[in-house]
């Protein structure tokens, strides 16, 4: 059955990546998705990067407790925390919730109310009009989200770190300044890259195949952002095995 | 000219369409009719290859359909136009968006061009000024005219019509009807319209095909068909206490 989902996830793929039928009308839609996607989604992954960052610096501080450790250390495990892992994967899996249920119910109402078919019926490659996209505006932005998440991450971080005395501010800085391999944010962006293209495809083909009505559309939403989560840690330890 | 062949559909173990044949000319309202579950649906999207007989032909004025190339039927599908059972239209666009689409889509010319073609659907269906509206915010019978509107916006050479008649009022009905009978041999359209209000085939059934556990029954004209042996076809023409009332005044 698995197996059989793959094979015509593969197969919508294909299709999507038909030439599309007039590029000035993609573009709109892309831009469209960008702002959806992009812009739709920054003050949720503000708010959750802050915070993550504000309480991964209390926990450092509150584990590390030794006069062998020195406090500079709390700043450089943040940072490498949020770079590498928290910012990319808790933003793909908030956006998998937010944008995926959202791709997915929205595709599968098209379906459901025969609009899905009106488009094929006009002559127009379907997946390629309602998938792709959201698949460019998927890539492009969740990386540039991810971005924005480690920087607010590593900044709340110093926020509730030096609000609440666990580190002082010169401490912080020279944590997060010392030792900085840059290849980490490379790591980071191409999980982003990877999220960005699971989080807007494995939605649409949930809801591209909804048959029945309202409640199977819903069940569709449910499954996406189940099977994006998953398919989202999946490939986090593979990019991580392969790259790290 | 449409000409379908023997067309069979099965569904798993359920063989919805056995052998269907039949010849839908230009200029007249040919309608599909039968009872719930008797297979006209299907025979549609079986036509406009949303689904995909096991067997069969359909040929749109001699070109085989079934056999083409995704790209080949892309070009048949632009010169077809469909008006669905609950209308289709995008939600997330305007009536103007809606009709609009197919000429953003495929054709070159400018925006006021476009409007102008849009305006003049939305005349044609007696809809002027309701550009601006949502679908939300139309009545049944407004969304089946929109239909119609974005149906015929690209002059289609076919036109396919999913039960014109659901949900809406016998008056409305009629004028849904009388609007796609004028469209037809207006513009010498291929029209085939899947219905089983009987309004609509004593109306405007200029050519019937009769579906029934789908096999076809029998084909014919509005004016024999009230005048038949058929038991099936008489079960389903004269069902209501009014059409069997009217019975032998036809």
């Amino acid at each position: 059955m698995n197996f059989t989902n793959f094979g015509r996830y593969i197969l919508l793929l294909k299709a999507v990546f038909r030439k599309p039928e007039k590029a000035s009308i993609y573009m709109k839609a892309i831009f469209k998705q960008m702002d959806f996607i992009g812009v739709g989604s920054l003050g949720l992954i503000a708010i959750i990067s802050t915070f993550i960052g504000a309480v991964m610096t209390l926990q450092i501080a509150f584990q590390l407790v030794s006069d062998f450790i020195p406090k500079t250390i709390i700043g450089s495990v943040n940072r490498d925390s949020s770079i590498l892992e928290l910012s990319p994967t808790i933003s793909a899996i908030v956006l998998a919730g937010k944008i995926g249920s959202a791709i997915s119910s929205e595709i599968g109402t098209m379906r459901v109310s025969e609009q899905i078919d009106a488009l094929e019926i006009m002559g127009i490659n379907s997946p390629g009009y309602l998938i792709l996209p959201k698949i460019i505006a998927g890539i492009t932005m969740v990386p540039l989200l991810v971005i924005m998440s480690m920087f607010l991450s590593i900044t709340g971080g110093y926020i509730g770190g030096t609000l609440s005395g666990a580190v002082s501010a010169a401490e912080y800085v020279q944590g997060i300044t010392t030792d900085f391999n840059p290849y980490t944010i490379v790591v980071a962006l191409v999980k982003a890259f990877v999220f960005g293209f699971i989080i807007t495809s494995v939605p649409a083909y949930e809801g591209f195949y909804v048959k029945g009505g309202a409640l199977e559309v819903a069940q569709a939403s449910t499954r996406a952002v189940v099977v994006s989560c998953i398919t989202i840690l999946a490939c986090d330890y593979i990019v991580t095995q392969l790259l790290l | 000219m449409i000409e379908i062949k023997d067309i069979n559909k099965s569904f798993g173990s359920n063989q919805v369409l056995k052998g269907i044949s039949g010849k839908f000319e230009a200029g007249v309202t040919n309608l599909i009719i039968g009872g719930s579950g008797s297979g006209k649906t299907t025979l549609l999207k079986c036509m406009i290859g949303l689904h995909h007989p096991e067997q069969g032909s359909v040929e749109y004025d001699g070109r085989e359909f079934t056999t083409m190339s995704f790209e080949e039927k892309i070009e048949i599908r632009k010169e077809i136009g469909m008006l669905f059972q609950g209308s289709a239209l995008f939600d997330s666009m305007t009536v103007e968006e809606n009709i609009m689409f197919p000429l953003n889509m495929f054709t070159e010319q400018s925006r006021s061009e476009k409007l102008d073609r849009v305006n003049f659907c939305l005349e044609r269906v007696n809809l002027e000024g309701k550009n601006k509206l949502f679908p939300a915010e139309l009545s049944g019978g407004m969304k089946k005219r929109v239909g119609i509107a974005r149906a015929i916006a690209m002059n289609p050479k076919y036109l396919f019509v999913d039960e014109p008649n659901s949900g809406l009022d016998p008056k409305t009905s009629i004028v849904i009807d009388e609007l796609i009978k004028e469209l037809t041999e207006e513009y010498n359209t291929t029209t085939i319209v899947v219905t089983h209000d009987m309004n609509s085939v004593m109306g405007i059934g200029d050519y019937i095909l009769f579906l029934h556990e789908g096999k076809k029954f029998w084909e014919g004209s509005n004016k024999e068909i009230a005048h038949t042996d058929i038991q099936e076809l008489n079960d389903f023409v004269f069902a209501s206490r009014f059409m069997k009332a009217a019975k032998g005044k036809f």
